[in-house]
């Protein structure tokens, strides 16, 4: 574990809920459009605006997608599994009650490990498939905020999409923690496809549940849950922000309130939500509408040997490859990255060579062009090509970099027709460097006079002028041994 | 439990919950008829039961989910038809106040 | 003034006259109108007629070579919903509101072409068993204009019973189908759960509630319920019935063990209910079958468990009238005060009672106590009745305890109200099908014999009715219904 967060004596107890929108392509109840951003109220039906007699009929793939995530995240999957209506008036929840899961819930208890030399677990208490909210526009109001007195538009588009909701022991230590296990995390549900998991669209959002206790202590302390952190940086934040309000409060004897708290991003602040409201009571009790969810153990089976290689997994491998921690990090976690190194390491033979490109150049080139690994022009195939003329001594990392450029500028161009265009091969050989050497020996007797006299230094101001001759192209390497041998001659 | 009887916060407490603005007429009736009824509904509170599971569904599972088909939406004038408070593209609702 | 008689008309008749081209749908459906014009007023069995309409979807009929049903006219109960008609579920809450799709079980009707006549009255949401909780005022009995028609789908049996109807849809919870039925001298069938689909039927108890046939005849039902009982994509709870609804043939009994619980019979049964039913096992024994005692010692807990499961679905089931998206809302500065205003203002007082009764079982503290309490009772009532079909193929029993009440009898006391219901309510926790029909007459009044059945079980008691039906040899027709009364 990365050093955990611990102040005055006290230490830090974080648990998380994750919200997750599944990318089905319908509804989780009906089979509207499950997309988002489309003109207010045109994805919606009977079942979405709660019309009299309308019935919910639960989405296969979202129940599917779902025992994936929990299979992928290590959770035990039940037999059979059911939902219930928890209910709450809110303009926001048409029904009054949201379709969601209590006491038997699609994926129960697992445990998570966010790996590395300073890595920990997380216990996972359950992860349920519900239905999301609509969408409240608040005219007059800043920013989405619950306030003003112009009342609301609600629009029911995002009612219904199905969000899978992954609740977390309280066993993570500090705010960095939070953001490093919500990233590993995210990277696994990604690299499954139940979801895109962004956070700014709001198909990814976590809350935590925040309290302090005296270290060494067994007991939780009150607990706040904070909601609407929708960054990883806003986590971290809010997380650090609520720790110090508590220790804040209980070194200044005061009580801490259990209750909701918004993080506002702009002023770093935290405020209380819904306080006025009393405590909420659900009344949950069994969809008469919806019958159990059943598994059977073949259909698990075949699931779990279906899923795709895991960014623990990855993490693990690309270590025991020999990658250093970080680089292996990103790269578990960034699948598309991952995918295009595992391409491209199968075609050069060689993982750390196919790594360093990728972390190197590639990456620089993504983010410059605002890229996928996917999308860039410059295919694994057209990147191994290149690799093999460096490796087999054509050219060196100077003219390497050149021909890399040459091919994002040009998707048409080889590494080779680049090289050969550009006259990029390296000049090696002892006759060809011979006459540099013989040329710029001549041109700086100076220098020659020095070395030979002890100021052994001198010889990188040589090869760098035998280098210049080449124009860059010469085997740095031989060029030192020959031009040492011919020095001491 | 037989003897419940329910008071008039107890009353206006669960009446809270479910929305329903009563009136202190209304209040006093249903505290009498809740009572009445309940008393009745406890009938069963000591029936000793504890070890039969609950029926918490009304028939047996049956394959009862549904392929992820997408269809359009209704047209918005169709979503807003019955509105009582409509906007130009959706459904107005008060302040959420205090 | 169309010539053709509609008192007593059975629906399978008016096919016969339909196919035989003894007359079009228009001017059967124009019949009906007529009828309704002119007893509607005293009955009060519509909230919603629309003549025009319902000529023009004859006319629509007339027009292309029908079969089986195609023209017969037929009533539904305003708790289903009606693409571009308006529902109301009896409620305030929704005066106006225009559903924009039709139930599934009346979109079943328009493809086998039959022709609504309107919506029908009813007991607000179905809370009721007398159809006074209507918000549109009672409907009366047509057997007796002052006592009323049973419910909650009162209007539906009273459309059939007074002529304006040759047969209706109505909806079961706790015997709102078989009640009505059963006052007002019908042929009503709750059907197995899962077996007729949900959607569009505005819901009260989900767990316990399925629309079914309300007709003159066996037979009729029957036909009727071969419509509506489909699988569907739009319930998940429902699959269709196991095997294909045959209309009977009226026939003996022989092989067949009825199961009497005795014991169930013993208090608060009318006399005359009690003769009738009576009377109704010495049929069945000379009609070859054989009766036994069973015991449902459950059954007695069952009123109980009903008022709380019934009114727990229903609190959540009612929330969703909230004023923002249809319905009634009443003008207020916030969003909680709106809903409190617009629901206080939209319910009625029976649906208040059963929203508060189904929010405080559920409610923390109580949930255990009662909705657990209750649903373990709703399993011992479905392993009595496991028991008992393990040896009898059908239960009887008097649908109701009594004959129609006085209307304005029962209204203030609630429990006496529910108490009605003790013989039906049974069968709804446990999902298993019900067949009422007439039992003749107490002091001038219909009295009803139960069939019960196991699961599935639907066309044994539709064939059992139509053995009972033409022994009874009821008339149908209310005497002050008869032409020319
Ligand atoms: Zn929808």
């Amino acid at each position: 574990m990365s050093a955990p967060w611990q102040r005055d004596g006290y230490e830090a107890v974080i648990g998380l809920e994750i919200h997750v929108q599944l990318n089905t392509a319908s509804k989780m109840f009906c089979s509207c459009p499950n997309n988002f951003g489309d003109e207010p109220n045109t994805n919606v039906c009977m079942v979405c605006l709660a019309h009299p007699g309308a019935l919910p009929v639960a989405n296969a793939e979202a129940v599917r997608q779902s025992v994936r995530v929990g299979l992928a995240l290590g959770c035990q999957i039940p037999d059979v599994s059911e939902f219930s209506r928890k209910q709450y008036f809110y303009p926001d929840s048409p029904k009054a009650y949201q379709i969601s899961q209590y006491d038997q819930p699609l994926c129960g208890e697992g445990i998570f490990r966010v790996p590395g030399a300073d890595g920990f677990t997380v216990r996972l208490t359950r992860a349920h498939l519900e239905e999301d909210a609509a969408k409240m526009i608040h005219a007059g109001g800043e920013g989405g905020r619950i306030s003003g007195s112009a009342g609301s538009v609600v629009d029911f588009n995002r009612v219904g999409t199905p969000l899978l909701e992954i609740v977390t022991e309280p066993d993570i230590r500090s705010p960095e923690d939070a953001r490093r296990f919500l990233t590993l995390l995210r990277a696994t549900v990604i690299a499954i496809g139940a979801s895109e998991c962004d956070m700014e669209k709001g198909s990814l959002r976590a809350d935590a549940n925040v309290s302090i206790r005296p270290i060494g202590s067994t007991e939780y302390g009150t607990k706040t849950e904070l909601k609407n952190m929708n960054s990883f940086r806003f986590l971290e934040r809010g997380v650090e922000a609520e720790l110090e309000r508590q220790l804040g409060l209980v070194q200044a004897g005061e009580r801490i309130d259990q209750e909701t708290l918004h993080f506002d991003p702009t002023t770093g602040t935290l405020s209380s939500l819904r306080s006025k409201e009393q405590a909420h009571d659900y009344r949950y009790f069994p969809e008469p509408d919806l019958l159990p969810v059943t598994q059977d153990q073949e259909s698990l089976a075949a699931l779990a040997g279906h899923l795709p290689e895991l960014p623990v997994a990855r993490f693990d491998r690309l270590s025991e490859a020999g990658l250093v921690e970080a680089t292996a990090l990103v790269l578990a976690t960034d699948t598309g990255l991952a995918a295009y190194l595992d391409d491209l390491a199968l075609r050069t033979g060689d993982l750390k060579i196919a790594a360093n490109w990728v972390m190197g150049e590639l990456q620089a080139h993504l983010n410059a062009d605002a890229l996928s690994a996917v999308q860039s022009p410059v295919t694994p195939e057209r990147l191994a090509a290149l690799i093999a003329l460096v490796v087999d001594g054509t050219i060196n990392q100077t003219a390497a970099k050149e021909v890399f450029a040459a091919l994002v500028a040009d998707p048409a161009a080889t590494a080779a027709g680049v090289v050969q265009d550009r006259n990029l091969a390296q000049v090696g050989g002892d006759d060809a460097l011979g006459e540099i050497i013989d040329a710029v020996l001549a041109a700086h007797p100076d220098e020659v006079e020095a070395f030979r006299g002890g100021r052994e230094q001198v010889i990188g101001f040589l090869v760098g002028q035998c280098m210049k001759q080449s124009g860059g192209r010469a085997d740095a390497k031989a060029l030192q041994g020959l031009l040492r041998a011919r020095l001491s001659s | 439990m037989s003897g419940v009887e329910l008071t008039a916060d107890e009353v206006r407490h669960v009446a809270a919950l479910a929305r329903l603005g009563l009136d202190d007429a209304e209040v006093e009736r249903l505290g009498r008829e809740l009572t009445s009824i309940l008393a009745h509904v406890n009938t069963i509170a000591a029936l000793p039961i504890a070890d039969v599971p609950p029926t918490k569904h009304s028939r047996d599972s049956a394959d009862s989910l549904r392929p992820d088909v997408a269809r359009p939406g209704l047209p918005r004038e169709d979503a807003l038809r019955n509105a009582p408070d409509p906007s130009a593209d959706g459904f107005r609702v008060p302040p959420i106040g205090a | 003034m169309s010539g053709i008689d509609v008192i007593g008309l059975t629906a399978e008749r008016a096919m016969g006259m339909l196919r035989a081209g003894e007359c079009t749908s228009e001017e059967l459906t124009q019949a009906y109108l007529d009828r309704i014009a002119a007893v509607d007023g005293d009955v009060h069995a519509y909230l919603h007629v629309d003549a025009e309409r319902s000529l023009a979807a004859a006319r629509a009929q007339d027009a292309v070579a029908g079969d089986a049903l195609s023209g017969v006219p037929i009533a539904y109960k305003d708790l289903l919903s009606t693409k571009d008609v308006p529902t109301t579920a009896g409620s305030r809450i929704l005066e106006g509101f225009v559903p924009i799709d039709d139930a599934d079980v009346v979109a079943r009707g328009n493809e086998a072409g039959l022709v609504s006549l309107g919506k029908t009255n009813l007991d607000e949401f179905a809370m009721g068993s007398s159809t006074e909780h209507s918000a549109y005022g009672p409907t009366r009995n047509p057997w007796d204009l002052t006592r009323v028609p049973g419910g909650s789908s009162g209007g539906s049996a009273a459309v059939v019973a007074a002529g304006c109807a040759p047969w209706s849809l109505g909806t079961d919870t706790g015997g709102s189908i078989r009640q009505p039925a059963a006052f007002c001298g019908l042929v009503g069938l709750m059907p197995t759960y899962g077996t007729v689909s949900r959607f569009g039927v505005i819901a009260f108890a989900s767990s316990l509630e399925q629309v079914g046939p309300m007709a003159l005849t066996v037979r009729d039902a029957a036909l009727l319920h071969q419509v509506i009982a489909r699988d569907t994509d739009r319930d998940a709870t429902c699959t269709g019935p196991r095997e294909p609804i045959v209309v009977p043939d009226a026939g003996r009994l022989d092989g067949i063990t009825f199961g009497v619980p005795r014991a169930e019979l013993e208090e608060g049964v009318e006399p005359g209910i009690r003769a009738r039913f009576d009377e109704s096992l010495a049929i069945a024994t000379a009609l070859g079958a054989t009766i036994v005692d069973v015991e449902l010692p459950y059954s007695r807990h069952g009123l109980a468990a009903y008022y709380v499961i019934a009114p727990a679905e229903a609190s959540a089931n009612l929330s969703r009238f909230d004023g923002v998206r249809y319905g009634l809302r009443v003008d207020a500065p916030d969003v909680r005060s709106m809903y409190e205003a617009t629901r206080d203002a939209g319910f009625g007082p029976e649906v208040k009672r059963r929203i508060m009764i189904g929010t405080y079982a559920l409610s923390a503290g109580y949930h255990d106590a009662y909705y657990v309490q209750a649903q373990r009772v709703r399993t011992l009532i479905r392993q009595d009745f496991d028991t008992a079909f393990q040896g009898v193929d059908a239960i009887l029993l008097p649908t109701a305890p009594t004959t129609a009440f006085p209307i304005g009898a029962r209204l203030d006391d609630p429990l006496a109200m529910y108490a009605n219901d003790i013989f039906t309510l049974p069968v709804n926790l446990a999902g298993i099908p019900a067949l009422s029909l007439p039992n003749g007459l107490s002091d001038g009044l219909p009295s009803s014999l139960q069939i019960i059945g196991p699961a599935h079980s639907e066309n044994l008691l539709l064939r059992l009715g139509a053995a009972f039906e033409a022994e009874h040899a009821f008339d149908v027709v209310p005497p002050s219904m008869r032409s020319g009364a």
